[in-house]
């Protein structure tokens, strides 16, 4: 690595120290993240790397704008924004394989990207990085209906497959709340979870096989059409959620399941967050597996309703979206048992129907939840907290602790069902000491789900947004573990560095926010 | 080109809370005709944001590329449909379209062109009505047949001959002289509603202006159609002429403060909806400010008035299949989209095909098919793509745009389809 090697040389040793130092004054001035491209600091995408990029992918698939370069400074997170040297549309396996090759020659960082909607920033670029997009790899290659399992190119649009697999009577359950837009490539790096991960999982239970062009250039193929595999380590599971760290995937076979016959939708209101944290438990400890129970507090619901004007309760202090589903009867008896437990625990405005459009009209409504919150405030800040199912009123009332002590608004909305809370924070990005407020009140957050046995991200990934608390909060042998596999596959560390965790120079986990 | 001083950029964009309040999410990204086809960000909505945000926050000039891609942009609004945050993007894509015109330093011969459509002739009746006999002439006498067979035209651009296609047959009479004689007021009167008769619907749609009115008449409906009017001034504020934008919204206030009415019914997206937004554009000026937000409150569309004031008229069944397009002016800027499909589905024994799409832009966009042509043909192949399949026999589409944009798309692909103004199609029907 380009530190230990020019340890050697004392003279290289202080010119480096001199132009580390004249960037990081060059740096601070412009406000720019310095810390995060450390091990890239050579300016390695150099014009003449750029020429080589130009070669492999051809000179319209290789953009260098100021222009182009400003719209992929960012993705769906808030508060980080770094320009890349070069964005790339690659339109070939051995074309990406390439740009990987050239990356560990000449050192520069190589970002994955998909739709760019993800809310952790793992498609951020870092400095001096080049961003390989990937949404013109848009074909859905087979359907095999006799295996159940779909192939698809990573850039297909999530919604998109989930309307084709549909018409075959098939179901891809994974719903993240971008569905129309975000794709499965991205799904996957991110183990993208969504509605219904109650009943049906996250993306990890869908995920089949893949292939996949490493960080050295290599292509990996592993995984398959069989429903029982178990030779050798099962690499499916170290792949998912990755974040782009460990590879760029080029084809994913997926599981598909049969479309439930009939569902049914049951909304209703609350006076107060304990009622409803209380029906929440309830319904789980009866044994009734809903497909879905969202959950949305007062000023979510209000944010919401701005936005869908469908008559959300507006005085409501929170309320429950919920869903059951399956065959015949089994649909009814559990929804009655819902509204039972409803009833029991003082819920106002019960109402259910077996509308297809009513309910979709409600689950569009859930999904803008995050972004409606944004009508409040310039900026929101959207975390994922989630903690054992039991412990979810625990947690309710914790994040109303944090917004009070730290004097900030928070929305608070998540998947109940899964313990799963999307705290959003409504600030104003241009105002220090709110974000400093803000980071407070999530840090409170993060500590007390780690003290009910929770995880600091659900379903968003750690990206930049989160490594800072990932750190503090995991084990030293986990973390460990990790950084030598981030090592084994990536020993030049270009792809995607110091997303999730740092891996060597300390200094890089000097980053707050 | 210069980098202008900060001040008027900033002067001429949004203020910051307009600019700050996109989270770039990405939730616009699915409905953007443009991004669609390119699938590139700054195609999309929230890539041109960050591109105007960047303007703004003087970190990039006003480029050729920044030029290209506001230009390219169909100002649709889908996105703001789409947009849960409630993002205000097209005016934010107006203004730098009102940046651009003011820093430009040198205009090409289109430019000169439209910049003369726009400021003298779209302004000025006595003009745009010499202009509309003069291309009448042209287009009734042969000569625009022959201009076209002859090829010549060709030298002055390769497009030529589909822009005098896609540009509007011309009428003999103007919606005044279609009305002489018609009085304005029936025997019994439930509400008063004032008329726009336009621009270009006056000179080349004025049929569809007396059915509007006809039907209004039927319905118990009084008609004040102010005699000072003139062009609303949408076309401009697209187009980056919001001085001239502003002259007209006056002169419209003046003209229709002379009565009182309960509504201003408009037969024409574009013009409704800028003539919603009269309120909020002249929110600052001294004396306009009150009178602008009264006349925004009573601005409807056709469909929703009628909707609103229910049938009074009898109506027969239509013996032929109806489909409906959704005008992004009506659907994405007004928010108008049950209340035509209601309005329609009061008709007796009414056969409604569901348009695939329905909202998704024609690629008429004011008067994107000529400045932009190629790459309006884009969208108006999904368009009819989406319209073929519905094997309707009428489409109807509240806008003059959308209408002379499908019917030049229904010769084009040769399907057995004709396109109507909601308002045609119910006068049509009423039973004598």
């Amino acid at each position: 690595m380009r530190l230990e090697r020019v340890q050697i040389n004392y003279s290289i040793y202080i010119a480096f120290i001199q132009v580390y130092f004249l960037l990081f004054i060059a740096c601070s001035f412009r406000g720019v993240d310095f810390t995060s491209g450390i091990k890239q600091i050579g300016l390695a995408v150099t014009e003449l790397v750029i020429d080589q990029l130009r070669r492999i992918c051809g000179s319209a698939s290789t953009l260098t704008s100021r222009e182009d370069k400003i719209c992929y400074s960012y993705d769906g997170t808030p508060l980080f924004y770094q320009e890349p040297e070069a964005i790339l549309f690659p339109e070939t396996v051995e074309q990406i394989s390439e740009i990987l090759k050239l990356a560990n020659q000449e050192k520069f960082a190589v970002v994955p990207r998909g739709a760019g909607t993800g809310l952790s920033g793992g498609s951020v670029p870092l400095k001096d990085s080049v961003v390989l997009v990937m949404t013109k790899w848009n074909k859905i290659i087979e359907l095999d209906e006799a295996n159940l399992t779909v192939t698809v190119e990573p850039g297909v649009v999530t919604g998109d497959l989930q309307k084709t697999v549909e018409k075959s009577g098939l179901f891809y359950p994974p719903d993240p709340g971008s569905s129309n837009v975000c794709t499965i490539g991205g799904n996957v790096a991110e183990n993208a979870g969504g509605l219904r991960g109650l009943k049906y999982g996250v993306t990890k239970n869908y995920l089949m096989g893949f292939e996949m062009v490493l960080p050295t250039g290599e292509i990996l193929v592993s995984g398959g059409k069989n429903y029982k595999d178990v030779a050798g380590y099962n690499l499916r599971d170290l792949v998912v959620g990755s974040e782009g760290t460990l590879g760029i995937f080029t084809k994913i076979l997926l599981k598909l399941i049969p479309v439930p016959q009939r569902s049914i939708t049951i909304t209703s209101s609350f006076g107060n967050l304990t009622d409803c944290g209380n029906s929440v438990a309830n319904i789980i400890s009866a044994h009734i597996v809903p497909s879905m129970i969202e959950f949305l507090d007062n000023t979510t619901i209000n944010c919401v309703e701005d936005f869908t004007h469908i008559g959300l309760p507006r005085n409501a202090a929170a309320m429950l979206i919920l869903e059951v589903d399956g065959r015949g009867d089994v649909v009814d008896y559990e929804a009655n048992m819902i509204m039972e437990i409803l009833k029991k625990n003082n819920a106002e405005g019960i109402r259910s129907t077996s509308d297809a459009e009513q309910a979709n009209t409600l689950k569009t409504a859930r999904r803008s939840a995050f972004s409606a919150l944004a009508r409040k405030r310039p900026t929101a800040i959207l975390e994922d907290a989630t903690v054992p199912r039991s412990e979810l009123p625990v947690m309710i009332e914790k994040v109303r602790t944090a917004a009070a002590q730290n004097n900030v608004v928070i929305g608070n909305f998540g998947h109940a069902g899964d313990g799963n809370l999307h705290p959003t924070c409504l600030i104003d990005e241009n105002d220090k000491a709110e974000v400093d407020s803000a980071l407070r009140a999530f840090d409170f957050i993060f500590n007390e789900a780690i003290k009910l046995g929770g995880t600091i991200t659900g379903e968003h990934g750690t990206g930049l947004a989160k490594k800072h608390f990932f750190e503090k909060s995991t084990p030293a042998p986990a973390l460990n573990l990790m950084r030598k596999i981030k090592s084994a596959v990536d020993p030049n560390n270009i792809l995607n560095p110091g997303k999730i965790f740092s891996n060597s120079p300390k200094c890089e986990s000097l980053k707050l926010s | 080109m210069k980098n202008p001083e900060l001040g008027i950029i900033r002067a001429a964009l949004p203020d910051d809370e307009i600019l700050t309040k996109c989270i770039h999410c990405g939730m616009c990204l699915a409905t953007c005709p443009t991004y669609d086809l390119t699938k590139l960000e700054r195609s999309s909505p929230r890539g041109r944001i960050q591109l105007i945000k960047a303007v703004a926050d003087g970190r990039l000039e006003i480029t050729p590329t920044f030029i290209e891609e506001m230009s390219f942009c169909l100002d649709c609004q889908a996105c703001e449909t789409a947009c849960p945050a409630g993002v205000k993007y097209g005016r934010m894509v107006e203004s730098s379209r009102v940046l651009i015109e003011d820093t430009k330093e040198n205009y090409a011969i289109p430019d000169i062109v439209k910049k003369i459509g726009l400021n003298y002739i779209l302004t000025n009746n006595l003009a745009l009505r010499t202009v509309a006999f003069l291309m009448l002439l042209i287009q009734r006498s042969g000569l625009q047949f022959l201009m076209m067979k002859s090829g010549f035209l060709k030298i002055f651009n390769k497009n030529f001959n589909e822009y005098l296609k896609l540009l509007p047959k011309m009428k003999f009479k103007t919606t005044r002289g279609l009305l002489k004689g018609v009085s304005l007021k029936p025997e019994r009167s439930r509400y008063k509603a004032a008329f726009l008769s336009g621009c270009i619907m006056d000179v080349a749609f004025s049929d569809v202006n007396l059915d509007t009115i006809q039907f209004l008449l039927k319905n118990d409906c009084e008609v004040f159609i102010p005699e000072k009017q003139v062009c609303c001034g949408s076309l401009h504020a697209h187009n980056g002429e919001m001085k001239t934008a502003f002259a007209l919204m006056k002169k419209n206030l003046d003209a229709f403060l002379a009565e009182d009415y309960d509504y201003l019914v408009s037969n024409s997206a574009g013009c409704g909806a800028f003539m919603k937004e009269y309120g909020h554009l002249l929110s600052d000026d001294p004396v306009y400010s009150i009178a602008a937000g009264k006349f925004s409150e009573k601005v409807k569309d056709f469909s929703e008035f009628v909707h609103l004031t229910d049938f009074q008229t009898k109506l027969r069944p239509p013996d032929e299949t109806v489909t409906y397009h959704d005008a992004c002016h009506l659907v994405h800027s007004q928010k108008v989209s049950q209340e035509p499909r209601q309005m329609l589905a009061k008709i007796p024994g009414i056969m409604m095909e569901n348009l695939n799409e329905s909202t998704w832009c024609c690629g008429s966009a004011g008067i994107y098919n000529v400045t932009r042509y190629e790459d309006s043909m884009h969208f108006l192949d999904k368009k009819m793509q989406n319209l073929k399949n519905t094997k309707a026999d009428v489409v109807l589409t509240a806008n003059p745009g959308c209408m002379l944009q499908i019917e030049y798309g229904i010769k084009k692909y040769g399907l057995k389809m004709r396109i109507e103004h909601p308002a045609t199609f119910l006068n049509r029907l009423i039973k004598e």
